[in-house]
């Protein structure tokens, strides 16, 4: 069945569309991540022009965290505090993304930052989960290994400005979640992904965050950071295409729940590993892309060198 | 006598590089299957078809062959053509030159190769073929090898079915009737197409007839691309709503289920 996409303007399949969708949203099921991160390459590869992909990619990101937060605040697992501070960090650098991002299409470089962006971050946060729950899984088949202490005092603790996060049992400097929402909300302009597989690590290892209240808050701040990264790309460049991001979220949705289901029948290491694996992968095919000699050298985009 | 024929003559000079004069007095009559095409949301391309005949008062000359010419063009506008290369590793953009005009879709098709069917000279005059359709204009200042990026422009868009060059496949009987088909693709730009054909013998324009098409996104399409660059924040809006409540629903639908 095929579907003319009215912003992208092309036609392609709507049932691959929504397949497309649901392998996502099977993904993020599994893991709780918002899949921006597979969803916007994959889009690259199917013909999407990138600045489409990318600005649905965050439209898509807020319809899959409202639904995973809504699934957290039953569990009171999200501390608002936390949020709204990381969120005001997120603002600013997704204004800044999306300044940048407009910068470098004008300069026929944002394929390549886009693209160096994503070998970046995914092949560091994929090795270091990686490595992480390999251990994990490791100590759990040798007990007796040493254990985590909850509270490590690192340099973060010293900065002025310190405010209490009841939720998290936090009495710590706004600058580091500032700072954290701020880089995260620059890679959602850019990259078009919500931000929750550098969000995670960076409130468990930088700021100290209980895990418990860690997806959660995560998610409640990118619904904040993609929904302004969506309208912003709309107004200043017109590429969010709704008809695209309908069909994936329809998929997105399906897809979510059999992902947990089948998440629910694997163990907390097996899944980290999985997903550490895939990331490690899409950094990879990326990273290949962009070593290899490509098969086309010339490209066309409409309008005028600046 | 002589000299009144010159002036005569001197004076159709400019008048011919506007409209052809047809030294056999040969005509074109032609038809568009369709002057409007409306692209929904199951638009996958459409098929125009062109048709006429050539209106004549005196009998088909038989010295030389008459051949048809049909050209579709689509909204023309700049571009810009991009060159990767291997810097530090990493395959990026280094070279780019600019083409001030080239159409979204040209299709040409003719009843015979279009080296035989047109002269140079008249290619030139009329911009017919692909090359000619597109306008570079200082382009060589802009990188040593700029006719490459030329080249490449029209390779990629051939291979995208944007450019289309189908020779032959104007069907012309008796050298009177003729039908040529075109097919537009689905990734059709809106806008004002322009349909010309031509008649040539040996190589020259004995007449010319334009026609145009209009592209039109319709229906939800047009809706939705007109809200998204007229109203845009408003758009952006309605696409959060759309995407808050389905995350919304699908929470609440699979919590329903669950119990």
């Amino acid at each position: 069945m095929q579907l003319y996409l009215p912003i992208a303007e092309l036609s392609v399949n709507a049932l691959a569309l929504l397949g497309l969708g649901g392998i996502v949203g099977v993904l993020s099921g599994m893991f709780g991540v918002g899949g921006g991160f597979i969803i916007t390459p994959l889009l690259f590869f199917m013909g999407i022009p990138p600045a489409v992909a990318v600005a649905t990619g965050a439209n898509l990101v807020v319809a899959s965290s409202v639904s995973g937060v809504l699934a957290q605040l039953k569990r009171k697992a999200v501390d608002f505090r936390m949020g709204m501070t990381l969120m005001l960090g997120g603002l600013i650098g997704s204004g800044i993304g999306i300044w940048v991002f407009a910068w470098l299409t004008t300069l026929g470089q944002i394929d390549l930052f886009v693209q160096l962006s994503y070998v970046l971050f995914l092949g560091v946060v994929g090795a270091m989960m990686f490595k992480e729950s390999l251990g994990a899984l490791l100590r759990a088949r040798k007990p007796g290994g040493p254990i985590r202490r909850s509270h490590v005092h690192y340099s973060v603790h010293k900065l002025p400005f310190k405010m209490k996060f009841r939720a998290s049992g936090l009495y710590i400097s706004v600058i580091p979640p500032m700072m954290a929402g701020a880089a995260v909300g620059f890679l959602s302009a850019i990259m078009g992904v919500g931000g929750g597989f550098i969000m995670v690590p960076v409130m468990i290892y930088l700021l100290g965050m209980p895990t418990k209240v860690v997806v959660g808050t995560s998610l409640l701040q990118i619904i904040f950071v993609s929904a302004f990264t969506t309208v912003m790309h709309a107004v200043s460049s017109q590429t969010v295409d709704m008809v695209l991001a309908l069909l994936l979220i329809i998929g997105g949705v399906i897809g979510a729940q059999i992902g947990s289901k089948i998440g629910l029948m694997l163990r907390a290491e097996q899944l980290r590993i999985l997903l550490a694996l895939m990331v490690l992968a899409v950094c990879l095919r990326i990273g290949l892309g962009l070593l290899l000699t490509p098969d086309e050298l010339y490209s066309i985009a409409p309008g005028r060198l600046p | 006598m002589i000299r009144a024929l010159l002036c005569l003559f001197a004076m159709a000079i400019p008048l011919q590089a506007q409209e052809p004069v047809s030294p056999t007095g040969e005509t074109i009559v032609a038809g568009l299957s369709q002057n409007l095409v409306s692209i929904t949301t199951n638009f996958t391309g459409s098929e125009i078809l062109i048709y006429g005949a050539i209106k004549r008062e005196q009998p088909i000359p038989n010295d030389s062959d008459l051949e048809v010419i049909a050209t579709i063009q689509g909204p023309s506008g700049p571009l810009t053509v991009r060159r990767k290369e291997r810097r530090f590793g990493v395959w990026m953009n280094v070279d780019a030159v600019t083409i001030s005009r080239a159409p979204s879709f040209y299709a040409i098709a003719s009843s015979a190769p279009l080296a035989q069917a047109l002269s140079e000279t008249d290619n030139l005059r009329y911009q017919v073929t692909i090359p000619r359709a597109i306008r570079a204009i200082g382009t060589a200042a802009e990188a040593a090898d700029a006719p490459v990026f030329l080249e490449s422009l029209i390779r990629l868009r051939t291979e995208s079915h944007d450019y289309v060059l189908d020779e032959s496949s104007v069907k012309l009987l008796e050298s009177t009737l003729f039908r040529a088909d075109v097919a537009l693709p689905a990734n059709l730009t809106e806008g004002e197409y322009r349909v010309r054909l031509f008649i040539t013998r040996n190589g020259v324009v004995i007449d010319k007839h334009e026609e145009s098409i209009t592209v039109n996104k319709d229906g939800l399409e047009r809706w939705i691309y007109n809200l998204a660059h007229e109203h845009s924040l408003l758009y952006g809006l309605l696409a959060l709503f759309l995407a808050v409540t389905a995350g919304w629903g699908a929470s609440a639908a699979f919590g329903l289920l669950r119990r």
